[in-house]
């Protein structure tokens, strides 16, 4: 067969070779394929055939053509081009005849006819494969952005650590091809909570691999080792033998004591992380190699203390360096500005992503991952000190009950206890009185939980106090200012699937069970108030 | 205040495993469920049958367990039924739209018979 080079991919081609004469006469001629024939694209036969008008008697060529020289010593007689729209898209090549004799006048008619026709046919079959190819690649390109995105999805955490006094926050933004970012959270020995963002070369499913690797070996070592340049150490080791060439990745690791607000942290090459403080933004620096480069290597470890009020902001460099329109980049120092300004991780986080909105404009699709990492120190973290006191209470009000519980586990059940004996003189029906013990569990088992971090010596304040038409329980911690989340519907199907954590469902359970729900915070205390109607009551009863 | 400590008691019931659940289903019921849910399924019965009467308290987190275990049950294909529940857990099991996937019925013998 000949190839030629260009659009030129189809060739038509007839047996070329009789067997030799001394084969017996009676035996059937074997059909014998000519071998393949390149021709380069500057051949001068590929001219010569673009401009011929028919079948052509390459013996009688006069053409110093390297494939020309091919064809002959494959046995080729007579070649016809086949042209579509002016364009030579293959050759029809064709042996000695049979019968030994030369090929006649109409025999060159005949080839020309059929290659008149075979030639838009052949055409329009490369189009249609060479748009089959197309598609088939397009395909497998989304299909691997797919696998990447799910490997990426399948590592990142559900939940944002929950200590009293930290606020924490976490935003991981896909590029389209999506890069190597991750970001941990994980728990450690004694308290400490590991934190991790890293940031893996390359893109699409090998970085996501190699993220997941990476992932994994750090949740294994890091709550044996602890200390972030050993974890780091170990980390590159373990990562070394297994990377691909080219292939790298940089992460930052952090340990921080939530007790203490110390923050121990190495550093692989990557981006620095900034401190918003009081005195203005500071960086934490500490250097070291990226992670899967060389072996044995090793890594500076430092430590800062995050005072209360303090943010920290984690960063991969899709923030810093994306680059709007005009090529000019996002900026470091922007991105220190910023973080400088924060009070808060979270509108932090919100702040940077409609900056960078704004910078990049509309159009821009996203050049790279962006993950970002917020931990701050609440400016009330452990403060303690007495309870708030209680809102102003309505002229009718009256105080029913006022205790105080220690914060250990299993100690909502006294509070449960203690409320229902306090309103068990107002008439609530079986029912809404479970309802409201329900209620009062729940909110005690938070502000035991998640407002004094299970710290005995913190105390969680009690009061009931009712009017002509409610009951009020008022349940206060002293975990300091912090939102109520926003109390959403839990999924139990996809909890049942595995695919969300069975927990969760807390807070629903208590707006479900009392008539209303208010949180009150100063800076040290954090209120919840549940309401439950009288007057209904009094409704079931009669 | 330490309650009624959790505790469970497996038998079987016309080829049902039948799981007796006593006390206060809260965080420190965890292993003990599990456990007797293991026990129950050794025999690999088509439906598990919680017994709820002799239960005093379930908090969030006992939901949470009941959760897990019903995902459990069903990743075996595993049916659960439920009996014994207070009118208020009945409400709560029906908030947590746990009753959507978990039959609910008023006494062991109906709760077994439904399952043959």
């Amino acid at each position: 067969m000949t190839t030629i080079p260009s659009n030129m991919r189809r060739v038509l081609r007839r047996e070329p070779r009789v067997r030799p004469s001394t084969e017996p006469v009676a035996a059937p001629p074997e059909r014998v394929e000519a071998p393949p024939v390149e021709i380069a694209p500057n051949d001068p036969l590929i001219a010569y055939f673009s401009g011929a008008t028919g079948a052509v008697d390459i013996g009688a060529l006069q053409l110093d053509s390297p494939a020309l020289e091919a064809l002959r010593e494959a046995g080729i007689k007579l070649v016809v081009p086949l042209v579509s729209q002016g364009e030579l898209i293959g050759l029809l090549n064709l042996g000695p005849r049979r019968s030994e004799q030369e090929y006649s006048a109409d025999d060159r008619k005949l080839l020309n006819d059929l290659a008149g026709h075979a030639a838009p046919a052949v055409r329009v079959a490369q189009l249609v494969r060479e748009q089959e190819a197309e598609v088939r690649q397009r395909e497998r390109i989304e299909q691997e952005l797919r696998v990447a995105q799910l490997i990426q999805q399948q590592f990142l955490p559900e939940e944002l650590p929950d200590l009293p006094g930290w606020q924490f926050g976490a935003y991981y933004g896909p590029a389209r091809e999506v890069g190597g970012d991750f970001y941990d959270f994980i728990r450690l020995p004694e308290g400490q909570v590991g934190i991790v963002v890293g940031d893996v070369t390359d893109k699409g499913v090998p970085a996501a691999l190699v993220m997941a690797t990476t992932h994994s070996i750090l949740r294994a070592e890091s709550p044996r080792l602890v200390a972030p340049s050993e974890v780091l150490t170990r980390v590159n080791n373990l990562l070394v033998d297994e990377m691909p060439a080219h292939m790298f990745v940089t992460c930052l690791y952090a340990v921080l004591d939530p007790e203490t607000g110390r923050l121990r942290y190495a550093n692989a090459g990557h981006n620095v992380p900034y401190v918003s403080t009081e005195g203005g933004v500071t960086e934490l620096r500490a250097t070291g190699m990226p992670l899967g480069l060389l072996p044995e290597m090793e890594y500076e470890e430092k430590e800062a203390t995050i005072a209360p009020g303090d943010t920290v902001l984690l960063h991969s460099d899709g923030l810093a360096e994306a680059h709007n329109g005009q090529r000019k980049m996002f900026g470091f120092p922007r991105v220190a500005a910023l973080t400088g300004e924060a009070t808060d991780g979270e509108v932090l986080i919100d702040r940077l992503l409609k900056e960078l909105q704004e910078f990049v404009g509309p159009d821009l699709e996203q050049e790279d991952d962006i993950t970002l990492v917020t931990l701050g120190r609440r400016a009330a973290a452990g403060g303690g000190g007495p309870a708030p006191e209680a809102p102003p209470a309505g002229a009718a009000e009256r105080q029913l009950a006022a205790f105080e519980v220690a914060s250990e586990p299993g100690n909502e059940r006294l509070a449960i206890d203690q409320v229902a004996e306090a309103v068990a003189g107002l008439g609530l029906d079986g029912p809404r009185l479970e309802r409201l013990k329900t209620a009062v569990g729940e909110a005690t088992m938070n502000a035991i939980e998640h407002g004094n971090g299970n710290r005995p010596e913190l105390p969680v304040n009690v009061s009931v106090v009712t009017d002509d038409t409610d009951v009020k329980v008022r349940i206060t911690d002293q975990g300091g200012e912090r939102p109520l989340p926003e109390v959403e519907t839990p999924d139990l199907e996809a909890k049942l699937a595995g695919l969300q954590t069975p927990r969760g469902w807390g807070l629903f359970l208590i707006q479900n069970m009392v008539d209303a729900l208010t949180t009150t915070v100063d800076e040290h205390h954090h209120t919840i108030e549940l309401v439950m109607h009288l007057k209904e009551a009094s409704d079931a009863r009669s | 205040m330490p309650g009624a400590e959790f505790g469970a008691e497996v038998r079987s019931h016309d080829s049902t495993g039948v799981i007796d659940l006593h006390g206060e289903i809260n965080l420190g019921a965890d292993q003990a469920l599990l456990a007797a849910y293991e026990r129950a399924v050794q025999n690999d019965p088509a439906t598990v049958v919680l017994n709820f009467g002799d239960v005093d308290y379930i908090n969030s987190t006992g939901i949470a367990l009941i959760v897990g275990l019903l995902a459990r049950a069903r990743k075996e294909h595993r049916e659960v039924r439920a009996f014994g529940l207070s009118e208020h857990y009945r409400q709560i099991f029906a908030i947590t739209r746990l009753s959507d996937f978990m039959g609910i019925y008023a006494d062991e013998d109906s709760a077994v018979a439904a399952t043959v």
